[in-house]
């Protein structure tokens, strides 16, 4: 961005419903989250010159839309793609290729209603030639990977890996739109089933339908919206590793790519993790909180486990994290990484089901295929 | 049906060399540097001058899973994905046989040998083997 909070959100969310919706499509799941974001910042489609979605076309979204767009991306790296495509829709709007984006997601994760069609894994890749050979069946037993090493080196127990997901459900129970709306205890995860050793059920994310999309603006148009600006202040991107080749990343344990994006970020905004009020991190598994906070600088290596388990990102903690509910108790379709923007978007609104009191700044941070990419996004309600 | 994967052209040396039961992995004839998965230049230095080397087939086990949601075409059993470090430098994903597929029968370090797994005529899967202690 040219200077901090030149670009904005006015307008942000979800499709009417989230969890099991077998009666819409892939491609108009995405098309409802588009309607409801222009219908939250009082937009139709002619006022729309940018569009970004991903493992759709977004020339295709454009047109299902009645959208004539000047700028298009398609970037459809995981399920960080929609908070990358945040950072290079504010770069668009400030180099003057589009006034208005609308960035969609939408998936049939679940119901799998004419897609998604992912091509992740082409057959001569090297995931084709170097991952599918040895059995993994699904994100559970691939991102999980390095996850017993990390236990490990900073003497991390079952017990804690569970709390991440204790935590997560003390915010979901706050949540009527949360799938998982009981607070669970770290006995009840760790009796849930096993999934991939050391991964239970309960550590895993929930499979969903479902979608959202956010409509952004350049600052000096942002109080012309119905809703309140949510200001970009910094963002940042960094990839390190095929999707399928969680061995390739350079160490597992202190990934290179989440500190280059979280450095990023922010300095583009002028900040530091003691300014930030409200954190997201995209949590496909209970090990991803973990390795965010300590990547982003929030703690040292190895802190993570305990800071959770000691209730500091719980309701009432000092850093409120994933209090959605998270992709483990809320919501998941495959590519979560908008959810979490959302609920960042909703807290520094001051409208989230469970909302934390007097935050002003929200960082947002996602994950790509297994541990391959990231993206890191700080947002405020407060223009600089 | 167990998933057979498509060779390419620059990954052809690596599967004929699977075959004959070696482990090919490439190094920088200009940096140095080892490298897998396969391809025809060096990913740190961009050099086209690179050589193909047999490499031990010692690793030592860096992490696992043990997957109790076996794939179609797989043994109903658990059984454990791997990250493995190589001896000369490079880690990749494999599979962990011939020991029980148990925490305790997986410790982490443990050092491993290379054998492999016929899929087909042509692709013989790289996978590793507890190593037998040195007498």
């Amino acid at each position: 961005m040219k200077r901090r909070g030149s670009i904005a959100v006015v307008g942000a969310a979800e499709t009417d419903n989230i969890g099991v919706i077998p009666d819409t499509s892939n491609m108009q799941l995405n098309a409802e989250a588009a309607l409801n974001a222009m219908r939250d910042a009082a937009l139709q489609p002619r006022d729309i010159d940018g569009i970004a979605c991903g493992y759709v076309s977004p020339v295709d979204l454009a047109s299902y839309l009645g959208i004539y767009p000047t700028w298009y991306e398609g970037t459809s790296i995981g399920g960080c793609s929609w908070i990358n495509m945040v950072r290079h829709a504010a770069a668009a709007i400030d180099a003057g290729y589009c006034s208005t984006v609308l960035v969609v997601h939408g998936e049939s994760g679940r119901s799998r209603v004419a897609g998604p069609y992912y091509g992740h894994v082409e057959p001569g890749s090297f995931g084709d030639q170097f991952a599918n050979p040895y059995g993994w069946s699904g994100a559970a037993s691939m991102f999980t990977l390095p996850v017993l090493r990390y236990m490990s080196e900073f003497k991390v127990s079952e017990e804690e890996l569970a709390a991440v997901a204790v935590a997560q459900s003390q915010w979901a129970a706050q949540n009527p739109r949360a799938m998982k709306r009981d607070a669970t205890t770290i006995d009840a995860v760790l009796s849930s089933p096993m999934i991939a050793y050391p991964f239970r059920r309960d550590m895993c994310c929930l499979v969903a339908d479902g979608g959202a999309a956010l409509v952004l603006t350049s600052a000096d148009r942002a109080r012309d919206f119905p809703k309140p600006p949510v200001y970009i202040l910094g963002s940042g991107e960094a990839a390190e590793s095929n999707v399928c080749s969680i061995a390739e990343v350079r160490d597992l344990l202190r990934p290179e790519f989440v500190r280059v994006s979280a450095r990023q970020a922010f300095h583009s905004a002028g900040l530091t993790p003691a300014d930030i009020d409200h954190v997201m991190i995209y949590d496909a598994f209970a090990h991803n909180p973990l390795q965010g906070l300590e990547g982003l600088g929030f703690l040292d290596y190895g802190e993570a486990a305990a800071f959770i388990a000691a209730g500091h990102t719980a309701p009432g903690g000092r850093l409120p994290l994933n209090t959605n509910g998270g992709g483990l108790r809320y919501a998941h379709t495959g590519s979560y990484g908008m959810f979490a923007m959302q609920e960042s978007i909703r807290q520094v609104r001051g409208e989230a089901p469970a909302q934390v009191r007097g935050v002003r700044t929200s960082l947002c941070h996602g994950w790509g295929g297994f541990y391959s990419a990231c993206a890191t996004l700080i947002l405020s309600n407060e223009q600089p | 049906m167990t998933h057979l994967p498509l060779i390419t052209p620059e990954t052809r040396h690596f599967w004929e060399g699977a075959g004959r039961g070696e482990l090919l992995l490439q190094q920088c004839g200009d940096c140095g540097h080892v490298y897998f998965p396969p391809r025809p230049f060096c990913p740190r230095c961009a050099s086209k001058n690179v050589k193909v080397f047999a490499a031990s087939g010692r690793a030592t086990l860096y992490s696992y899973v043990i997957n109790h949601r076996p794939p179609p075409g797989w043994p109903k059993e658990p059984f454990s994905i791997a990250i493995v470090a190589l001896a000369e430098g490079p880690k990749m994903v494999s599979n962990i046989v011939e020991c029980p597929q148990t925490p305790d029968a997986l410790a982490l370090d443990m050092p491993l040998t290379v054998t492999f797994k016929k899929l087909s005529d042509e692709i013989f899967v790289p996978v590793f083997r507890p190593a037998e202690r040195a007498s």
